[in-house]
């Protein structure tokens, strides 16, 4: 494989990492600061992705489509929080893993029963349409570019309101110790919703963000959120930075290892059994590379001091 | 979007016998209704394809009165939920409670897997209208086992065939690493005789293709082929369209269809796919399927929903071949191999393993004049093809 | 001594052995309690990890495919025979778990629910690549186990009480170890490790030893799984197949095994009536598992206690 095509993955796998940032910010803050377990931050997602293009097949814009998902994934965000998970955070994570599948379940199927289960589309923008030629005959889409910077902006932002605001001070204060923060009289519970709506925001942003390229379908979130629990629980529950290293590794490892785990067996095995065992080898790659990380350093790569 | 008519979403359709029409004696004798269990995905991210798959037979059961041969017809919807263990249960429970007289429909070849064997051992005949794996069209060819699609082979080979007869040298192959994927490599490979540049395996819940779409930009070949179903084929036509290769031509299989293509709509214009049926087809039973199919359901019907409507047309045949007596086994399997009906496809009948014996088409993606998108037939690659496994196939005469 | 706990499950082993002649003898009701008895031995194996060690699991289902792939890779090589089948699919998913529990051990709380998750999905793409045997389409066996020779396995009503008498016997096990000194040095590593390693008892090998008899049933489970649906595929290794495990366990509550045993009875059966119901059944289902957290504490077994 030559250096360029080297690159370009990298630069692939650097967009599927920030890609699954957008995702993880969210679940690491809400796992960091409630000790709260969300396995229906993959539905949010989904719900982004399907209000992101129904909302922009309404307008006919896919900015006001954009823009009015974050509001209305903020409302489901926090309607979730009043009828389900704020009874939860008392309770152990085992209920919240039961209760919050139910939420999976029930959205899942909810989402069939409104918009079918034939996949949807969204389409990407005028302004973001075309591509950057970045390797003999291939483009990069400007639209990629634009998650890039989305991401990245993102990324600045959440450093921002964590490190430099009084709010982001008391969710870091919340993720270390919680009634510590309850007992200097904050309102803990206020708190705790503005979080969950926030990262409820952010799923649904990803959602949007990645529905111009990626199906859009019943369900869509379940593997995405798995791999966000991988970089969440690599970086560190509860670090933001940590997420946003962790993401980029497994993006990285993603991608990487898919376009050349078949051409290192080449060097074991016959060319088609290779194909087959590396595209094995590769799914596995990730997981292979998250039990090795938390067997030597079992709180991930930046643990949150409590 | 689909939009059904509620008496459609109704889990069981219970049959409602027109009193005007006055039966033949014979078959008011025989009263009660004859059960079909219809195996159509209803979950996760393939259940567009069963939507197909359950429509299409819906469709033929109500142009039929919800009659099969003047005999009123009770459909059971199952849902496989992709999940063999759980094709099993439901399809037993279809067996033995509610002692279903046909199975119908199955999208995908391992649900098939699954449950040939229960039914097959009760005595039930399986019309398979969408999965057509290899394993029962040669050596394990069954006489309770029919399908109204073809063999899964056949419809890669016809674009390997394509690509050779277009002068491709260097193809570049790609589809998920599964039993299907590696059977759509072979059958491709089975007709094309230029190089292979690469073939790539990704894994069925693969999201993004940048790292093999960088990978087709650096070989540069003159084609690629890939087999790419549901959710995944949407996300790689659009990629490979925004990444600019569409220069590159777009050979597939299953992966542009009109399950999809509402999804995929101008980032599809123009690639290829293969079928033994497409909507355009201009014969008038096609023309009043597809025009009552997008009336009823108000969208185009993909291949799913063709070969189902045509099992219901097969079994409607079948059953008035035999004047509603599905008790002699050996008689209804003769009507139903005889396939006395008028196919979608035109010219329609059955090998001796039981798989049909039909044309495939190239096709490809186009905007119809009301601005949706369909796959149109190019040309006719293959005639009147058997598939290559019929030849291993020692079928029983008699069950 | 009162055992409600022990009244609890004979009074459900007698209703399953009755069942049969109760209007529940038909083949298609016999399968599906068949389904519902494997998924409580799995699911009594998970409790002894959950509910007596504190270690949740995500990946137990693996251990239900490495039992279960042990039948293919046996039912291909053409030998069916239970004795020499049973005790391999056993020792291979015991093997696993040691292997992998001793790993996974290491961590604790939410990186060991990982952990035990990246191990199922290394499971699962395994067996989704060989190509032997199916790959992702699965494998359908020849025919079901023989016992000495005889297919006996073969008649629904058989096949019914050999579930029954194992699922008996694997309930006796689980709970006779959580009563022992080794079920109490491993609830006592549970509720405060500190404490449990300042009396001189150092957790980790009791928790990897329950992990591996964990694991052992949960092979026992994939066998008969296997033989019940006379079909094995990498689904059965997806980790929302370990989910609904989990689910089973927490549904029924983590008093002891009675509790495990009636969740899976739950789940499998409410599952069926609502998908009969109506197309749209996890419309009803998903609400119903949040109503069991918020109002049904301790699960099942928590109710009849109350109550």
């Amino acid at each position: 494989m030559n250096t360029t095509l080297l690159l370009v993955q990298a630069l692939n796998g650097l967009q599927f990492g920030i890609l699954l940032f957008l995702v993880a910010a969210g679940l690491t803050l809400v796992f960091g600061v409630m000790d709260f377990i969300n396995l229906a931050h993959g539905v949010q997602y989904m719900l982004g992705a399907y209000l992101g293009a129904t909302l922009a097949a309404l307008t006919g814009s896919f900015w006001w489509g954009l823009l009015l998902t974050l509001p209305a994934t903020l409302a489901f965000g926090l309607l979730l929080e009043f009828l389900v998970f704020r009874h939860l955070y008392e309770r152990d994570h085992l209920s919240q893993v039961l209760a919050t599948f139910g939420v999976i379940l029930f959205l899942n199927q909810g989402v069939k029963a409104v918009f079918g289960t034939a996949p949807m589309q969204m389409p990407v923008p005028e302004l973001l349409s075309g591509g950057v030629r970045i390797m003999d005959g291939l483009l990069y889409p400007t639209y990629r570019i634009a998650i890039l910077v989305a991401g990245l902006a993102t990324a600045g932002l959440l450093w921002f309101l964590v490190e430099r605001t009084r709010v982001g001070m008391l969710v870091r204060a919340g993720a270390t110790n919680a009634p510590m923060v309850s007992a200097l009289g904050v309102d803990i519970r206020r708190l705790f919703m503005l979080v969950f709506g926030f990262g409820a925001m952010l799923a649904g942003f990803a959602g949007a963000m990645a529905a111009p390229i990626l199906s859009v379908e019943p369900g869509m979130g379940d593997n995405l959120l798995i791999l966000a629990f991988v970089v969440i629980v690599i970086g560190g529950i509860g670090s933001v930075r940590g997420a946003f290293i962790a993401a980029l590794l497994v993006g990285l490892v993603e991608t990487i290892g898919r376009s050349m785990m078949p051409d290192l067996m080449r060097l074991f095995l016959d060319p088609s059994a290779a194909r087959q065992a590396g595209a094995a080898m590769a799914s596995m790659l990730i997981y292979v590379v998250m039990a090795a990380i938390l067997a030597f350093r079992p709180a991930g790569l930046f643990p949150v001091r409590r | 979007m689909a939009f059904q008519i509620p008496a459609f979403r109704r889990r069981t359709l219970l049959a409602t016998s027109t009193g005007l029409l006055a039966a033949p004696a014979v078959l008011q004798a025989q009263g009660a209704p004859i059960k079909v269990g219809l195996v159509a995905v209803q979950t996760g991210p393939q259940a567009a394809l069963g939507t197909q798959l359950r429509d299409g037979w819906m469709l033929g059961m109500r142009q039929l009165n919800n009659q099969l041969g003047g005999r009123p017809v009770e459909t059971i919807v199952i849902d496989d939920e992709l999940r063999p263990d759980v094709a099993v249960t439901k399809v037993r429970a279809a067996l033995e409670r509610d002692r279903v007289d046909f199975i119908v429909g199955v999208v995908f070849s391992n649900i098939l897997q699954a449950i040939i064997r229960p039914v097959t051992e009760a005595g039930t005949f399986l019309i398979s209208t969408n999965a057509g794996p290899s394993t029962f069209a040669g050596r394990g060819c069954n006489p309770y086992f029919f399908t109204t699609s073809y063999n899964n082979d056949q419809v890669h080979s016809v674009m390997g065939q394509a690509a050779q007869d277009a002068g491709y040298r260097r193809v570049f192959l790609m589809t998920p690493n599964y039993q299907a994927g590696r059977d759509a490599m072979a059958g491709f490979k089975s007709r094309f005789q230029g190089t292979v540049v690469d073939e790539v395996y990704v894994p069925l819940t693969q999201l993004d293709f940048s790292a093999e779409l960088a990978r087709i930009a650096s070989l540069r070949p003159d084609a690629i082929f890939t087999f790419m179903p549901g959710g995944l084929g949407v996300n790689l036509v659009r990629q490979y369209r925004q990444a600019g290769l569409a220069n590159i031509p777009f050979l597939s299989t299953f992966t542009v269809d009109e399950a999809t293509l509402p999804a995929q709509g101008e980032a599809a214009l123009g690639f290829y796919s293969a079928a033994s049926w497409a909507p355009n087809m201009d014969n008038p039973v096609n023309r009043r399927f597809v025009s009552e199919f997008e009336a009823a359901f108000n969208y185009v019907p993909a291949t799913y929903a063709a070969q189902s409507y045509d099992a219901a047309n097969l079994l409607n045949s079948a059953v008035r071949r035999v004047g509603g007596n599905l008790s002699d086994k050996n008689a209804l399997r003769a009507a139903i191999a005889a396939a006395d009906f008028q196919s979608v496809r035109g010219p329609f009948r059955f090998g001796v393993n039981q798989y049909p014996v039909q044309d495939f088409w190239l096709l490809q993606v186009a905007r119809r004049a009301d601005g949706k998108f369909q796959t149109e037939t190019v040309r006719r690659v293959l005639e009147a093809n058997v598939d290559p496994w019929a030849g291993e196939c020692r079928m029983p005469g008699r069950i | 001594m009162k055992r409600p706990d022990v009244l609890i499950a004979l009074a459900i082993f007698a209703a399953l052995a009755a069942a049969p002649f109760i209007g529940f003898g038909q083949g298609y009701s016999l399968t599906l309690l068949a389904r519902a008895m494997i998924f409580g031995m799995a699911a009594i194996s998970l409790s002894l990890l959950v509910g007596g060690g504190g270690l949740v699991s995500l990946g137990h289902a693996a251990m239900l495919g490495v039992g279960a792939y042990a039948v293919v890779v046996l039912d291909h090589a053409r030998i069916t025979e239970a004795w020499m089948v049973v005790p391999v699919g056993i020792g291979a998913a015991a093997l696993f778990a040691l292997v992998t529990g001793a790993i996974a051990i290491r961590t604790s709380g939410v990186h060991f629910i990982m952990i035990t998750l990246a191990f199922g999905q290394m499971a699962f793409f395994t067996t989704s690549s060989l190509a032997l045997y199916g790959g992702d389409d699965g494998y359908t066996l020849y025919n079901r186990l023989e016992v000495f020779g005889s297919r006996a396995l073969e008649r629904g009503i058989v096949f019914h009480f050999t579930c029954l008498g194992l699922l008996i016997a694997v309930w006796a096990l689980v709970r006779a170890l959580l009563h022992s000194r080794f079920g109490r040095v491993l609830q006592a590593a549970r509720d405060n490790e500190t404490r449990a390693r300042a009396v001189g008892f150092e957790p980790y090998p009791y928790r990897l030893a329950a992990y591996v008899i964990a694991g052992a049933i949960g092979g026992l489970s994939g066998v008969l799984l296997a033989n019940a649906a006379e079909f094995v595929a990498p689904a059965y290794l997806a980790w929302q197949r370990s989910g609904d495990l989990l689910f089973m366990v927490i549904l029924g509550g983590l008093s002891g095994p009675h509790g495990a045993l009636m969740g899976a009875l739950a789940f499998v059966l409410i599952e069926e009536w609502l998908a009969k119901l109506t197309e749209h059944w996890r419309l009803i289902f998903g609400p119903l598992l949040i109503f069991c957290v918020f109002f049904m504490r301790g699960g099942i077994a928590g109710l009849l206690r109350r109550g």
